[in-house]
């Protein structure tokens, strides 16, 4: 009994060492990165959360690529300022995203870029909006992110927004098909997609052929929804999923000789670049999107070719969003007349003064994006179809 | 027909399950513990022959082999280093060490081979398409044919391995009494380390057609089939070579039922829903052995 | 069973007296950091989850350590006491209810309700034993998951209403509660350290009175030999079923205190992982050891945390810690080594006979 106390008590002790540790250089880590630059150049601090290792990591890891470019570009040619971006881990968890946002607060962070994921990005979000800090997000794309919050803005169109022009654009291209969809139920991206597409049909007075889900983008089979769309007899199939899942459904549909028209939105691009994806599967796939990354347009050319020397991969929307998201602070900071002195306060009241008050911007993921007041960006989604391994204008 | 379909689905998918099963089965009915780290050997294994085929440009079955080799490796590895030193201080202890080596694999994949999913090819592509029968009324994919076929003679394989050699022997008299074992001149380790030898060179196989009927790969891919898996495994009867078998067929085939007849969204409550209600009228799985205690 | 050392404390008042030193001291020494404004922001915002953390762990003690049954499916009460408690709390937020009116009674409504729970799910589940008992308890952790996926409520001027369908007809004004697989959105976030102290002390209260009861002892006797407890006419189910029970609502009472710290709460988070990563405190802090459960529990949360220099490389060091200290606290060898240093360092008198510790499987 003693011997295991003395063991357990030099534990106990241990683990109190290291909370205060963490405690002390917590507290401390703000002031010595401000100290720690050699010149006396003002330095924005610019904080990210998403998710960089689990499941969904690759979105965060886009994010943060895309974002890390823009801020070198900017630092390149801005004199008065310099930008430093920091990426903390979410592992898309809400109380995760919450810890790291904590991490980024002693850091001393003035903007917040983020989160990538929606459950994460509507935990900080309440977090920036009781702290006054400002707050954009490149990807998280739920209404519940911006509702109530006047700090809070999108640089990706809203879900509903999504399912809305979904269910326009297949009315108007397919007024007779037979309809159906496929989503994942536990996801709010996917679920927030399905809802406003099905109540848009509904509108219209369109029903559903079958809507069939599955519990989780690990998910390994697909098999018995694909059979529900055949057997209802549905032409077109609605995937508001991820690219991961959509490419196992694209196969197992394929294998069964089910040939509708897939039609997809943001979450599917990317599918094309899969590392051993089979882009004839593809093929016929129509999705909405911001961002083409075979476009002729010189300045997305020229963000894909910086983005493939540095990674040596195509971005993905993602990385495209963390790349204006990061333009976008940067030019509303501008605008707003900030200096890297103010608190976060006096940046957050101006900025989102700015960015309201016929703030506008063109980038690679749309031209002349405009916010208003509740947060949601003004920007069509782009229907693209998949030809010959590309996107291409319907 | 669609009831074909969905039968050849639930089959199909359930011999996944069923060899990712057996491999929790032999290790559970020897070493008494919950390997959770087994789903991940699965992962490590696609890996393995993707990067076989894909970046040394391998032929299929010489990836698969190769992926044996490693998970072969990998597994007496893991045994060596993380579950050996715990030996007989009961299960609990041994089952957190395992989900420790599952984050870990988890997350030295990720710093691998990137957190971007990758399509994996499958080792049947050289087929060509799917069997279509009743004029594409009913379509057949090489997948599922060999997953079925390849699930059952793992199972012939593994009865006949632990009934007729000595090795299987010794495994199974390690499974019954680990003292009288040793006691009869058996080495123990060795005979422990030979079953995660072959429990993780299944994960391997169980991992290349996982991923050759459902190709996206990731770090994570292997850790919802490893529980429905373990589901499995119980299901049958843990420790029981058949009940795995059986065990994985039928969780297979219920999920693609429940999916297709009662609820897609609630598919993973039916197969738990049916697990509690076959557990509760057969406590120890349907082919388990019955436990007497001993006071 | 009651052995009174030299000192004339059993060690169930010893552990006991640990537990709430454990507590009431970390809640001082953080107080008094905090208002010196010495804690940074990011042990700040941990403080309420670590609580919950606590409060999860000490609770499944009560089934995995002291009633020897391994649950993988706590994380699910815990999902009925935090949405239970969002929805009740909510409500009395549409009321005008003061904040600690509503935490606490939003805490004794989700108690309950995991704790009703509990016992119905405890009916069945504990007629079985070792690790079938565990699957079915994971299948049930998996099954309230995914039921909460599917659960829409909401209130308005017509009262509150719940659903399995999205549209189920709150007006406009209405406010939502839960939203399927969102989960549960705006939620006030009115959890608090203080609170989290209180729980802390209650879920303690709880556990070690039980431990020192009649009752706990008879849970024990049944988790040390079944057979023979039952010839003595210790009616085991009973006595497990109230474990399970008591244990279910204390992990509700953690839910409430964790998802009212939130502004959103996933139903995907009280998942698999999460029964996992309460269990882990568990093992850690060393079986029916209650204070051990809090050390890991807090240890365990701050961790991740901590290592976040390592950047790319945190969890992979975060599992390779945890895996050498499970060996270096479990293994035989390196447990008797480190006994023997400490019989040769630290002399005291001599050991008590020290109990089974990991024995419970």
């Amino acid at each position: 009994m003693k011997k295991e106390f003395m063991k357990k008590f030099a534990v106990v002790m241990l683990s109190l060492v290291m909370v205060f540790a963490m405690a002390a250089c917590g507290g401390s880590s703000g002031g010595s990165s401000d100290s720690g630059s050699e010149s006396a150049e003002a330095v924005l601090y610019v904080g990210a959360t998403g998710p960089l290792t689990g499941g969904a990591s690759f979105y965060g890891n886009a994010v943060k690529q895309g974002a890390m470019i823009a801020a070198e570009e900017i630092n390149a040619s801005e004199t008065e300022f310099r930008i430093e971006f920091r990426m903390e881990d979410d592992e898309a968890d809400g109380e995760k995203a919450v810890n790291a946002y904590h991490v980024l607060q002693d850091w001393g962070v003035q903007v917040v870029l983020g989160s990538v994921t929606t459950g994460s990005c509507v935990a900080v979000a309440g977090e920036t909006f009781e702290d006054r800090v400002f707050e954009i997000t490149p990807s998280a794309s739920s209404s519940d992110v911006t509702n109530g919050k006047d700090n809070v803005f999108q640089v990706c169109f809203t879900d509903p927004n999504q399912g809305k022009t979904a269910a326009n654009t297949i009315l108007e291209l397919y007024p007779d098909a037979k309809v159906a969809a496929i989503y994942n139920n536990s996801d709010p991206y996917s679920t927030g997609i399905f809802n406003a597409f099905k109540a848009e049909m509904e509108a219209n007075g369109k029903e559903l052929v079958e809507a069939a889900t599955y519990p989780d983008d690990t998910n390994a089979d697909y098999s018995a929804q694909l059979t529900a769309c055949k057997s209802a007899g549905a032409d077109v199939v609605l995937l508001p999923i991820y690219y991961t899942p959509a490419s196992v459904i694209l196969k197992q549909a394929a294998d069964m000789g089910y040939e509708p028209t897939f039609f997809g939105l943001d979450g599917l691009d990317g599918i094309l670049d899969m590392e051993g994806f089979d882009t004839s599967l593809a093929e016929g796939v129509m999705l909405m999107t911001p961002f083409n990354p075979w476009s002729d347009d010189a300045k997305v050319a020229e963000f894909v070719k910086k983005y493939q020397d540095a990674y040596g991969e195509l971005p993905n929307q993602f990385a495209a969003d963390g790349y204006d998201t990061m333009y976008v602070i940067y030019e509303t900071f501008k605008a707003a007349g900030c200096t890297t002195d103010m608190s976060n306060e006096e940046i957050c009241d101006a900025m989102v003064a700015a960015i309201t008050g016929g703030f506008s911007y063109d980038g690679v993921t749309g031209e002349g994006m405009t916010w208003s007041t509740d947060g949601t960006v003004s920007k069509d989604p782009v229907v693209v179809v998949i030809k010959d391994g590309q996107y291409q204008d319907r | 027909m669609i009831f074909l379909t969905n039968l050849i689905n639930g089959l199909s998918l359930g011999s996944v399950y069923a060899i990712i099963a057996l491999g929790y089965t032999m290790v559970y009915g020897i070493s008494k513990m919950l390997n959770f780290a087994h789903g991940d050997v699965i992962m490590v294994g696609a890996y393995i022959s993707f990067c076989g085929t894909s970046y040394l440009g391998l032929p299929a079955w010489v990836s698969v082999v190769l992926a044996m080799a490693v998970c072969t490796a990998l597994g007496i590895i893991i045994e060596g280093l993380a579950y050996r030193p715990l030996r007989g201080t009961g299960s609990l202890a041994v089952l957190i060490t395992a989900i420790g080596v599952s984050y870990f694999l988890q997350n030295a994949a990720l710093l691998i081979w990137g957190s971007a999913p990758k399509v994996f090819t499958s080792v049947f592509s050289g087929m060509g398409s799917s069997i279509r029968l009743f004029d594409g009324g009913l379509t057949v994919t090489w997948e599922a044919v060999f997953t079925l076929l390849i699930a059952i003679l793992i199972m012939i394989l593994m009865t006949m391995f632990t009934t007729r050699t000595k090795m299987g022997k010794a495994m199974r008299a390690v499974s019954e009494d680990n003292g009288a074992a040793r006691l009869m001149g058996i080495n123990v380790n060795s005979t422990i380390s030979m079953t995660f030898a072959i429990g993780s060179a299944l994960a391997a196989v169980a991992g290349v057609l996982l991923c050759s009927a459902y190709p996206a790969l990731m770090p994570t891919t292997g850790a919802m089939p490893g529980i429905k898996a373990f589901t499995a495994a119980v299901f049958g009867g843990i420790g029981s070579i058949p009940g795995a078998m059986l065990g994985g067929i039928l969780i297979g085939v219920i999920e693609v039922f429940g999916r297709a007849y009662i609820s897609t969204e609630l598919s993973d409550t039916i197969v738990f829903g049916v697990l509690i209600i076959v557990l509760l009228v057969k406590p120890t799985g349907l082919l388990g052995k019955k436990i007497t205690e001993k006071v | 069973m009651k052995k009174i050392t030299s000192k004339g404390l059993s060690p169930y008042r010893k552990n006991e007296i640990i537990s709430y030193g454990i507590a009431i001291l970390g809640f001082a020494v953080i107080s008094v950091l905090r208002s010196l404004g010495m804690v940074s922001s990011s042990l700040q915002g941990q403080l309420v989850p670590i609580c919950a953390y606590v409060i999860m762990a000490v609770s499944l003690n009560l089934v995995v350590g002291i009633s020897g049954e391994l649950s993988l499916g706590h994380a699910g009460f815990m999902s009925v006491g935090a949405y239970t408690g969002i929805v009740v709390s909510g409500i009395m937020g549409t009321m005008g209810a003061a904040d600690p009116v509503r935490f606490f009674a939003a805490v004794i409504a989700g108690a309950l309700a995991a704790g009703v729970a509990g016992f119905l799910i405890g009916i069945p589940v504990l007629r079985l034993r070792g690790d079938y008992l565990a699957i079915v308890t994971l299948a049930f952790g998996e099954i309230i998951k995914n039921i909460m996926n599917i659960v829409y409520a909401g209130i308005d001027e017509n009262g509150f209403h719940i659903s399995t369908k999205s549209d189920y007809g709150l007006s406009a004004e209405g406010r939502m509660l839960l939203n399927g697989p969102m989960g549960a959105t705006q939620v006030d976030r009115i959890s608090t350290f203080f609170y989290g102290f209180i729980l802390v002390m209650v879920t303690l209260f709880v556990v070690q009175n039980i431990l020192n009861s009649r009752q706990g002892r008879a849970i024990m006797a049944c988790r040390d030999n079944r057979i023979a407890s039952e010839s003595i006419g210790l009616n085991v189910m009973k006595n497990k079923l109230m474990a399970f029970t008591v244990s279910s609502a204390l992990a509700g009472m953690g839910g409430v205190l964790f998802g009212l710290n939130y502004s959103t709460l996933l139903p995907i988070k009280f998942n698999f992982n999460t029964s996992i990563l309460i269990l882990v405190f568990v093992v850690l802090g060393g079986l029916g050891n209650i204070w051990g459960s809090m050390i890991a529990a807090i240890v365990l949360t701050v961790l991740p945390e901590a290592l976040r220099q390592f950047a790319d490389y945190r969890m992979l060091v975060y599992a390779v810690v945890l895996i050498v200290v499970m060996i270096a606290t479990y293994n035989p060898a390196i447990r008797s080594r480190v006994s023997a240093f400490a019989e040769k360092y630290l002399r005291r008198k001599k050991p008590d006979a020290a109990p089974a510790e990991g024995g419970a499987d």
